[in-house]
């Protein structure tokens, strides 16, 4: 636990459990943006020369995933006047114990992958396969369409610090990939959600139960 | 040249978005559909060839694949003004728009060497697609456009992370750092192994979903079942193909650095799995477009199957992404005008269609009987090819659970197209104006004949084709 790199990261799973505890709909939101902010410094500490560029990947993460998309998620929450996810899929404590359950697989099963020498002893991989499940657990599991986009805010997090062990080798794919998969997919469904809002005055998915056979 | 293909369509978009006049932006979709498959054809005849290292490139697996979704487009394109002259109560502008920037993107997917802008083109193609969805403005076209949404994103977040897997698999081997598919596949021997087929399960799983293959098909029947005939048809014959398409490129990463056969087995099984799933649900279905939807779950099955099976399989694989395409865009159109005809797409609602709508009706039976894998069209040879290579290549198991569940699907979908095409129709169908003309049905009866030519005969430069593009997919190391 001396590398600091390891201390954002344990902090990042630590996130996790928050927001997949929290009934708060605020709290989801503010969750996701502070996992945000800690992972917008990941670039400065797992790269050691310090440029420019890395420099930008900090600042434009910070800035969407931090700042951007919280605050368009709390401003669709709060014109809904929704506060609480109420009665998910899957209750808080089982999605708690789940969360626990996707951590220690993730642990176990990035032993068995073999790391560049320069990542070796790092969380890296751990946290990014956690972070992938738990983001998947809250998009599966919560009905509000503003939770379902937190849970996929996460997931991408947890694409992002896997993006860290190649923001060396191939730097671009890494910035255009992940912000462009965010900026857009957020961006569209935030439109989504704001027909979803028109059409039932609601945010919550359940009513988007329709189609079925 | 290649960029002219994915230019071409997104001009086509930025010209249908800026004409005022509703009757010129309808046919502004046509004339760019055609352009685009002169151009591809005069690419392919004119032999045009760019060298290794280009981003863009037609080599012979682009070319089935980017020619099938062209000759498509245009199909679906020459339906959209009759369409549209139905539709006058929706703004139109970024329907056309749309369809055109769909066109460009799947050109680009599918000219891609390069593992990131595959991925980038995929996640695009996706993006243009969803005002497609949501054209009709309903509850229920909102809720099929948020679960594609939804579903089609963690799909392609988990292709992303399946690239960087491969990405990083490059790395640890100690790889230059290139993305390009000809360094790929050429440093493909020293990559390593655990991130490799971790890579490319994640890969299967992420364009796996955009395919639809079960069971990550969940969007497909509320997304097929709310979309319009054009959309249905665009989807399934264009969508479905480009994903497999981006799986072939990968594939052959992981074929060429020697896991091949575990790569296989998995290809196996998820296509085994589509089909079988799809036979349970098609089964009794009483709503005409998700049995489409469904139909179209099976057949990505069987394309991934003869990917699996490989030998001959490959090469049938490859036949039936052109028959499945074609034969679905039959289909999708046919039932848009069985369902604007009945104002419903549902069997309590739809009996007689043959005898209300003789075009449209007997074109929807004919579709049917291709679909299913009845001589003498196209789709019968290429299935036939796949089950051949199945039997002969020692894989009787998966052989004969595949002929047993072609059968269920026959069988199933068979009862619920004669009860919708057969009798009389039905007095609550009456109430509406609409008739066949000229216009909607055209564009079907040429599809229809080109899924009954490739039946028939198969021109000698597209078996070299097919063989060419078989054979880059086949290299072992």
């Amino acid at each position: 636990m001396t590398h600091p790199v390891d201390i954002l990261l344990v902090l990042v799973i630590l996130l996790n459990f928050l927001v997949l505890g929290t009934p708060s709909l605020r709290m989801t939101i503010r969750g996701a943006a502070l996992q945000g902010t800690l992972l917008a410094l990941l670039p400065l500490l797992v790269h050691r020369g310090f440029g420019w560029r890395v420099a930008a990947i900090a600042v434009a993460t910070m800035a969407l995933k931090g700042l951007l998309i919280p605050g368009l998620l709390e401003k669709a929450m709060r014109d809904v006047h929704i506060r609480r996810e109420v009665e998910p899929y899957v209750g808080f404590v089982p999605s708690l114990f789940l969360c626990a359950v996707g951590t220690a697989l993730a642990i176990l099963f990035s032993g068995n992958l073999p790391l560049a020498p320069e990542h070796a002893g790092t969380l890296l991989v751990p946290a990014s396969l956690a972070t992938l499940l738990s983001g998947f657990l809250v998009l599966t599991t919560r009905k509000k369409a503003i939770s379902q986009v937190v849970g996929y805010l996460i997931l991408e997090n947890g694409i992002f610090i896997f993006g860290q062990l190649l923001i060396e080798a191939m730097p671009f794919l890494v910035e255009a990939g992940v912000l462009l998969d965010l900026f857009v997919g957020i961006f569209i469904m935030g439109i989504v959600i704001n027909h979803i809002r028109q059409e039932f005055s609601s945010l919550d998915t359940e009513l988007l139960s329709e189609l079925k056979d | 040249m290649e960029v002219g293909l994915v230019l071409l369509p997104l001009l086509g978009a930025v010209v249908a978005a800026l004409v005022r006049s509703r009757e010129r932006r309808a046919w502004v979709v046509p004339a760019a559909g055609v352009l685009h498959l002169l151009l591809l054809g005069g690419m392919v005849l004119g032999n045009v060839r760019s060298g290794r290292g280009f981003w863009l490139r037609l080599d012979p697996l682009a070319t089935v694949i980017l020619g099938t979704i062209s000759v498509l487009f245009v199909v679906a394109a020459f339906y959209l003004p009759g369409y549209l002259a139905l539709r006058r109560d929706r703004d139109d502008r970024v329907f056309c728009a749309g369809l055109l920037v769909f066109l460009a993107m799947t050109s680009l997917l599918a000219l891609a060497q390069h593992l990131g802008l595959l991925w980038v083109a995929m996640e695009a193609t996706t993006l243009a697609t969803a005002p497609l969805l949501y054209f009709n403005r309903t509850a229920r076209s909102l809720e099929a456009t948020w679960k594609y949404l939804m579903i089609g994103s963690v799909g392609i977040a988990i292709a992303l992370l399946g690239s960087l897997f491969l990405a990083y698999s490059a790395h640890v081997g100690g790889a230059e750092p290139s993305l390009l598919f000809d360094d790929l596949l050429a440093g493909a021997g020293s990559f390593s192994r655990p991130w490799l087929r971790a890579a490319f399960v994640l890969l299967l799983v992420g364009y796996g979903t955009k395919m639809g293959l079960a069971p990550l098909h969940t969007w497909k029947p509320d997304a097929y079942g709310e979309a319009s005939g054009i959309v249905g048809a665009l989807l399934a014959g264009g969508m479905t193909n480009a994903a497999f398409l981006a799986l072939l490129r990968v594939y052959r990463v992981v074929n060429a650095a020697g896991e091949g056969a575990f790569a296989r087995e998995l290809l196996v099984f998820m296509g085994l799995v589509s089909i079988a799933l799809a036979a349970v649900f098609v089964v009794r279905q009483r709503d005409l477009k998700r049995m489409l939807a469904y139909s179209s779950v099976e057949h990505v099955g069987i394309l991934v199957l003869g990917i699996g099976l490989g030998g001959i399989g490959v090469f049938g694989s490859l036949l039936h992404a052109i028959n499945n395409g074609l034969t679905k865009g039959v289909l999708f159109l046919s039932v848009g005008n069985i369902h604007r005809a009945f104002g419903s797409k549902h069997l309590d609602e739809v009996s007689g269609a043959i005898s209300r709508l003789p075009v449209s009706g007997s074109l929807f039976l004919v579709g049917f009987f291709a679909i299913t894998g009845s001589p003498p069209f196209g789709p019968f040879v290429s299935e036939f090819t796949i089950v051949n290579a199945a039997i002969g290549g020692g894989h009787a198991v998966a052989g004969t659970l595949l002929l047993v569940l072609l059968g269920i699907v026959f069988i199933g979908m068979g009862s619920t197209v004669l009860s919708a095409v057969q009798g009389r129709p039905g007095t609550a169908s009456a109430g509406t104006p609409y008739k066949d003309d000229l216009a909607r049905t055209a564009p079907i009866l040429v599809a229809a004949a080109l899924v009954l030519l490739l039946g028939l005969w198969l021109p000698e430069p597209l078996v070299s084709l097919l063989e060419r593009a078989a054979e880059g997919l086949e290299a072992r190391p």
